[in-house]
């Protein structure tokens, strides 16, 4: 699996959302991210990537197209 | 300001929001003298709130106008919104501006502040008991028209003794986060209005980068949370943060694990904040004990002792009192703020007070030597499995030491455990079997992608 593929399975799992509807998706935009769920995808980003993520970012990361930028500071390729 | 007792100025500050306007309590009361123009009779009223002005001025001002509110969620849904009005016949809907089009057959008789205020037809209203102040839902209850009833000496005495153990002043600024339909958040409304403070009003959460800069730019001066509010705050690094104007903690609306509990406690001990632990139910208003800072880290698991001016029964299954230290029984209190009971019709509007300060809480809980209260469980969650009587809360806590998400249902010779981590589903089951001495096939242990929790971070188990 390549990494996007990786980061994309990460949201289907922590948001219950299909593929197609991830381009556009953003905090609170659904019911499953909320901010117990927003824990919960960061903790499977960090276990999926090996890193470690940064409160300033965890903070930031407000949408899954953001959310591409961020995990790239991280040196991960997506 | 009725219910309120009011020390403040009218030119002093009650509201900051996050989108920056500011409101006097001055302006509380013009906009109060407009709302009794309006609505000059004592009716009932269903207010959609969140924790903007609109809906705060609105909540205010109908308590101070002998105006019933039903503190409903903003967000509710249509269809159980449309069967709640049906049941309980409100004479006026305070609603964002929003969702005015669900109601485009009646008249609008008033905006303000993004908030409306929405006539219904006139029906034959349900008469009101004097005492009745206000109706709120017990937490998890939605698609339930269940609510408890409140009376204003409830809401007079719960305020006035949570305000005096926190030692709430006029120079504080609560960070107003949670949902003010929600009893607990309500309650941290009430006790800081009664003391003339600034209320710090956000719908931002505590994952968002906005709340934080609030916090920092307004000098946020308490912070209230539910156990998972915790959990995040300890994930963020919380303690890394500078925060110097933070000085106040507060925790309610279920149990913290001890390891939180330790971990804030030391917190801060060691950043000089109160950490104050609390608990209670809709039922009694908000509040009905809290573990003050001092005894915190010697306490943990606690819940503290009664709010001033209460007491705790534990009574066993006889309805004797057990006084003897770490034998547990159902809590009973006793104390001015418990309900006047429940309503599930219209007709139960005009109901007096069922209770006569009682409640019998339906937790199960211990005291120690030193009269310190522990919640052991939930009375209501057993089941019997091959003879043995189980406790849900307690396997529930059982599984969470090895599986931190995870929640237990079930009914007579079945115990059904719910985990996030598919890969453990076998370790699981033989964990539950060793440790409680059943057999494996008392126990289905499932997957699932999440457990669902109602917006109070309580588990839903409905939906399991």
């Amino acid at each position: 699996m390549s990494n996007k593929e990786k980061y994309i399975q990460v949201f289907i799992n922590s948001f219950a959302v299909k593929e197609k509807d991830l381009v556009t998706l953003k905090y609170q935009g659904v019911g499953t991210w909320d901010s117990m769920g927003h824990m919960r995808m960061i903790a499977e980003l960090e276990e999926t990537f090996n890193v470690m993520i940064e409160m300033e970012d965890i903070l930031d990361f407000n949408s899954y197209a953001k959310g591409i930028d961020i995990v790239k500071k991280y040196g991960i390729e997506l | 300001m009725f219910p309120f007792e009011t020390k403040h100025q009218d030119n002093s500050t009650a509201i900051i929001t996050d989108g920056g306007t500011c409101l006097t309590y001055g302006d509380i009361s013009n906009f109060s003298g407009k709302i009794h123009e309006l609505i000059p009779e004592r009716c009932l009223l269903f207010s959609l709130s969140q924790n903007t002005p609109g809906s705060l001025l609105g909540y205010v001002s109908f308590l101070s106008n002998s105006i019933v509110p039903v503190m409903l969620d903003s967000n509710i849904d249509a269809v159980f919104l449309e069967t709640l009005i049906n049941t309980y016949r409100p004479k006026y809907l305070w609603l964002p501006d929003k969702r005015v089009n669900e109601f485009i057959n009646h008249q609008v008789v008033f905006s303000d502040h993004s908030y409306s205020l929405v006539k219904l037809e006139e029906k034959i209203s349900f008469a009101l008991h004097p005492d009745l102040a206000m109706l709120l839902t017990t937490s998890g209850s939605t698609g339930s028209p269940k609510f408890v009833r409140i009376s204003y000496e409830n809401i007079i005495s719960n305020t006035k003794s949570i305000a005096s153990y926190l030692s709430i002043h006029e120079q504080d600024r609560p960070i107003i986060s949670l949902p003010m339909w929600y009893s607990y958040g309500l309650s941290v409304v009430n006790t800081h209005l009664s003391k003339g403070a600034t209320l710090l009003l956000t719908t931002k959460s505590i994952v968002e980068k906005d709340f934080w800069e609030f916090i920092r730019v307004r000098n946020a001066s308490s912070l209230s949370g539910v156990p998972y509010t915790f959990e995040i705050l300890k994930k963020l690094k919380f303690s890394e943060m500078s925060l110097p104007f933070l000085k106040t903690l507060t925790q309610a609306g279920g149990k913290l694990s001890e390891e939180l509990h330790i971990y804030f406690s030391e917190y801060a001990l060691n950043f000089d904040k109160r950490f104050f632990i609390m608990y209670g139910q809709t039922e009694a208003t908000s509040r009905m004990s809290y573990l003050s800072p001092e005894h915190a880290l010697k306490k943990p698991g606690s819940i503290g002792l009664p709010v001033p001016g209460s007491e705790f029964n534990i009574i066993d299954d006889n309805g004797n009192e057990v006084d003897q230290p770490d034998m547990a029984g159902e809590l009973v209190y006793r104390g001015k703020n418990v309900s006047m009971g429940y309503s599930s019709c219209g007709d139960d509007l005009l109901k007096g007070d069922e209770n006569n300060g009682i409640l019998f809480t339906g937790d199960l809980a211990k005291k120690d030597e030193d009269g310190f209260y522990y919640i052991t469980g939930r009375k209501n969650r057993y089941i019997k499995l091959f003879g043995n009587r189980i406790n849900l809360d307690e396997t529930e806590n059982l599984v969470s030491k090895i599986i931190s998400d995870c929640a237990c249902t079930g009914s007579d010779d079945l115990l059904s455990v719910f985990i996030t981590d598919e890969t453990r589903l076998t370790e699981i089951k033989n964990y539950i079997s060793t440790k409680t001495g059943i057999h494996p096939a008392a126990f289905s242990v499932q997957y699932r992608s999440e457990i669902p929790k109602n917006p109070t971070g309580k588990i839903n188990y409905p939906l399991l």
